[in-house]
């Protein structure tokens, strides 16, 4: 058996309670971070036996005079080229702190590698030459670690040497960075001058610098603070997924902010519901009873049954995220192509993946530049503020109530291209306004039912298209129509014609139709008919907003019949015309379909017949109880 | 809901008064003295790891763990453990230099049995069909990196979950936790996409995997602690015997011992608190040239 000490004992590396701080050395290229990083480890006595003599026989191999930076610039392309490429870490270890240094590439061209650097830690060290003074890169670095949420800073003025370790120099410098970093919201906490070539400034004073009475470097990062988990705020726990390894349904994630334990009231969102938290679950022991804090990956199961998925977000009732449809947010852009209005995009916040428009771009500049000359889209490397309207309603926070849960990254084509904070959230869209009263049916749905013999339920029918969706479910109206049901068919292509003509096949104009469809069979299966819905509706996360809607009445059945079938069969000529160029964005060529993995039934039309597959059919909607087979029951419900 | 939670409230202020209702003093009677698990380091590492092996398991489609043997993947395997509460819902590789030492073959075969994994182990070819412009000892370590595209091809894994960390090697500093691979497995150093804010690129091209560094953030001594922490089992050549013990485990003609006197985690915990030799010291292929070790890494290595 496998014990877990308490955690009161402590079990850091070193057996001792020393604070672990992450640091990013950033600033323009050139300015000499790699150096400083060098000399750090040096000065510190970090070095591992050999390197600095392997470093040594390395520059000297090439002809060149011994550079720190090689030290960290260990890929071969950096050593020929001189620069940092792509972020690295190096530990080391100060008076109070173990440190981890990030050192992250000055060159524009990096700048990506820069903020994967920068984005894991807990405080910066932003470096300018003496020499050349605050550049563009310089400025740009700021201000994305102002949108990285870093908050404590200290500023390095290098290469005094070169400037004959002149007060006046490094005053103006010390002036100027000072007035862009406050602008930004960021207090440097030091200003420093040093020579990391040399070592002046770095672990001590020396005379050359007489006339400087602040912390030296290695000071200045011992009173960096590690950022603590935000125990105190509200509970926010995004789902990363749902397990049923056995049977025990347990919901998983990390525990962004606030704390939980078993039996509190939860609220799950955007949808919503409510429930209570029946145990935390673990391994090996289990269930915890402990309440678990801000950081944790946790595991929950729920007192009750309810649809859960995947990007939903779990707070406490009363302190929950808000639901939204539309976002405002300030962003960083890394993609080559400019960021315009109009773009479709795909947003990832939390564990939560949505489509997305951009439907407004305002205060488009470069954060490099000295002017603020704005443009009518994000370039590269560049900032804005954007609206961004979402394919279906999610749950997020707004960056200065929530900072985790009110972060997101942007991503094209299957790559991050950007990233922001959630300046403001357009809640309530789906809240019902006052002057709107919901009149309820004067029939209660038992009644119905007991006429019916089933109860209400949205039937979906998803699948290629000429999978045979139309053709089971004209079949199944039929069959359940005879049985004495109230049936209703809901076609895609026929709801398009009129009141879907308004939309088009853009993926946020498929959303909408998907999510108009699931609210007219919602509201049919309320009322107790059985709803059939055929649409292809290719994206998963389309399928899960409509089964968010439908709730429990949902069921999916999947005509799983092979392509190359559905292309022979290809009823509309659609498949035809596609091949020959006319339609676009025609899923059955596109490739777009995402197949259901967890659907109430699967129908594979090339080995099964119209009438089997309604007997399947049938058979599932009486065994998941919308189906009555006993009248007696029904007798009594009434 | 604001009202039940009102409603709770006031229970419990009248709860408080003299005359609280019997309904009130229940509610205070179930109220338990609060515990709360505070998180130390090794937790806070637990806890990163945990999240990105999940990720991994919600983002790819079919994924495996390369199980090196070793004490990283032995504690990646404990976390995948941890992160899906006791079931590791994925196969380990093993993939086979067919020269590792028989105390590891041992480990394997008897971990595999007693922690209910699904092990795959895959061959790799011979040392003919590697780079003959290669060092010798980088040369042999490339059969595993053919090895590997091989078992790729052969199970179409689009995620390997590897247990490499950024303090072992100067390279692996600069890897991403979801690191893109290329087609036939090469690491495109000059263009690693952005990742921040503990958001994957998850969606390597048709035919492309990914490698998922789940411990990326860990230490040597980390890994130490946490084993014994968790009691996780270890291969004794990881203890010192006659003087010597290995800090780093690999394929038994190119991996040797360091001097040491380490009988026992604790004692290799306060070794590694002094030392200034390297992990990988006896680890051959990673110094016979500048760059061995960083070419055999841009061409699909660990």
């Amino acid at each position: 058996m496998n014990m877990v000490l308490p955690s009161a004992i402590s079990a850091t590396p070193n057996g001792t309670t020393r604070p672990q701080v992450r640091i990013v050395i950033v600033g323009h290229v050139d300015h000499g971070k790699s150096t400083l990083v060098g000399r750090l480890l040096h000065e510190t006595g970090s070095l591992p036996d050999g390197k600095l003599e392997m470093l040594k026989a390395v520059s000297a191999r090439r002809g060149m005079p011994f550079e720190w930076s090689f030290l960290l610039d260990a890929l071969q392309t950096e050593r020929d080229q001189g620069i940092t490429i792509d972020t690295t870490q190096i530990r080391f270890r100060t008076r109070s702190r173990d440190v981890v240094l990030i050192d992250a590439p000055g060159h524009a061209e990096f700048l990506r590698n820069m903020i994967t650097g920068a984005s894991q830690a807990d405080g910066a060290v932003l470096i300018i030459d003496a020499l050349e003074g605050v550049r563009d890169q310089t400025r740009r670095h700021g201000y994305l670690l102002h949108l990285l949420g870093i908050k404590q800073v200290a500023v390095v003025v290098n290469k005094m040497d070169r400037v004959d370790f002149s007060a006046e120099r490094f005053g103006e410098i010390s002036d100027e960075i000072s007035a862009h970093l406050t602008g930004l919201g960021v207090k440097p906490s030091a200003v420093i001058p040093i020579s990391a070539r040399d070592g002046d400034g770095v672990a001590e004073h020396t005379p050359r610098i007489g006339w400087y009475e602040g912390p030296s470097v290695v000071e200045a990062l011992d009173a960096l603070e590690p950022a603590r988990p935000a125990e105190t705020l509200p509970l926010r726990l995004p789902v990363q997924a749902i397990y049923k390894f056995d049977d025990r349904r347990i919901v998983a994630g990390r525990i962004e902010s606030g704390s939980l334990k078993a039996g509190d009231e939860i609220v799950i969102m955007p949808a919503g519901k409510i429930a209570r938290i029946r145990t935390v679950e673990s391994w090996p022991v289990t269930p915890l009873q402990a309440t678990q804090t801000a950081g944790r990956s946790v595991g929950i199961t729920l007192d009750r049954e309810l649809f859960i998925e995947r990007g939903d977000v779990i707070g406490h009732v009363g302190q929950s995220p808000r639901d939204t449809r539309r976002i405002h947010a300030r962003i960083f852009w890394l993609h080559d192509k400019p960021l315009s209005k109009g773009d479709q995009i795909l947003i990832r916040l939390g564990t939560r993946e949505t489509r997305a428009t951009v439907v407004a771009i305002d205060k488009a500049v470069d954060p490099g530049a000295l002017s603020n000359e704005e443009t009518t889209s994000i370039a590269r490397n560049h900032v804005g503020e954007i609206d961004i309207s979402l394919a279906q309603p999610i749950a997020a926070d707004p960056y200065h109530e929530s900072p985790r849960t009110g972060r997101l990254v942007i991503e094209v084509n299957g790559r991050i291209a950007g990233g922001g904070l959630v300046l403001s959230v357009d809640a309530g869209q789906r809240a019902v306004p006052v002057d709107i009263v919901p009149v309820e049916s004067a029939l209660r749905a038992d009644e119905r039912s007991a006429r019916y013999r089933h109860s209400g339920a949205v039937l979906w029918f998803t699948g290629l298209p000429g999978s045979g969706k139309s053709t089971l479910a004209l079949a199944l109206e039929r069959r359940l129509f005879t049985n004495g049901g109230s049936p209703i068919l809901l076609d895609g292509d026929t709801l398009r014609a009129g009141l879907n003509s308004d939309l088009g096949f853009s993926p946020a104009d498929r959303s909408e139709n998907i999510r108009r469809l699931a609210e007219i069979a919602t509201h049919l299966a309320r009322n107790g008919h059985l709803a059939i819905v055929a649409a292809v509706s290719p994206a998963a996360s389309d399928r899960a907003a409509a089964r968010r809607i439908a709730d429990s009445a949902f069921r999916e059945i999947y005509v799983a019949t092979p392509a190359e079938i559905c292309e022979s069969r290809d009823p509309k000529g659609h498949y035809a015309k596609a091949r020959a160029g006319s339609l676009p964005s025609f899923t059955g060529i596109t490739n777009d379909y995402e197949p259901p993995s967890a659907s109430e039934l699967t129908i594979d039309t090339a080995s099964r017949s119209v009438a089997d597959a309604v007997d399947d059919i049938e058979r599932m909607l009486a065994r998941t109880g919308i189906l009555f087979e006993e009248v007696a029951d029904l007798a009594a419900n009434i | 809901m604001h009202l039940l939670d009102n409603e709770s409230g006031k229970a419990r202020l009248r709860a408080s008064e003299p005359r609280g209702g019997i309904k009130a003093s229940r509610k205070i009677l179930v109220e338990e003295p609060v515990t709360v698990a505070s998180m130390d380091h090794l937790d806070e590492l637990e806890a990163q790891s945990i999240y990105i092996l999940r990720e991994a398991f919600a983002r790819l489609k079919k994924l495996a763990l390369l199980w090196s043997l070793g004490k990283d993947s032995n504690v990646m395997i404990w976390l995948a453990r941890k992160a899906f509460f006791g079931r590791v819902p994925f196969p380990a590789m093993h993939v086979d230099t067919g020269k590792k030492f028989p105390e590891m073959y041992a480990f394997r075969d008897r971990y595999a049995k007693e922690w209910d994994l699904d092990l795959r182990v895959e061959p790799c070819p011979p040392i003919d069909s590697v780079d003959p412009t290669l060092p010798p000892a980088a040369r042999s370590a490339a059969r595993k990196t053919e090895g590997l595209k091989l078992a790729l091809v052969k199970h179409g894994f689009d995620g390997l979950i590897a247990g490499i960390r950024r303090d072992e090697e100067a390279t692996r500093a600069k890897e991403r936790v979801f690191s893109p691979r290329g087609l036939e497995g090469e690491w495109d150093v000059r263009d690693q996409p952005p990742e921040f804010w503990d958001h994957f690129n998850a969606s390597p091209p048709q035919g492309a995997h990914l490698r998922i560094h789940p411990i990326l953030h860990w230490t040597e001594a980390d890994i130490w602690a946490y084993t014994r922490r968790e009691n996780i089992p270890i291969i004794p050549l990881y203890l010192a015997k006659d003087g010597k013990r290995y800090r780093s485990l690999g394929d038994a003609d190119i991996t040797f011992p360091v001097a040491s006197t380490a009988s026992n985690i604790d004692e290799i915990l306060a070794e590694l608190e002094d030392t200034k030799v390297p992990e990988r010291a006896g680890r051959a292929l990673d110094h016979e040239t500048e760059d061995a070790f960083e070419r055999l890494r841009v061409a699909g290595y660990l």
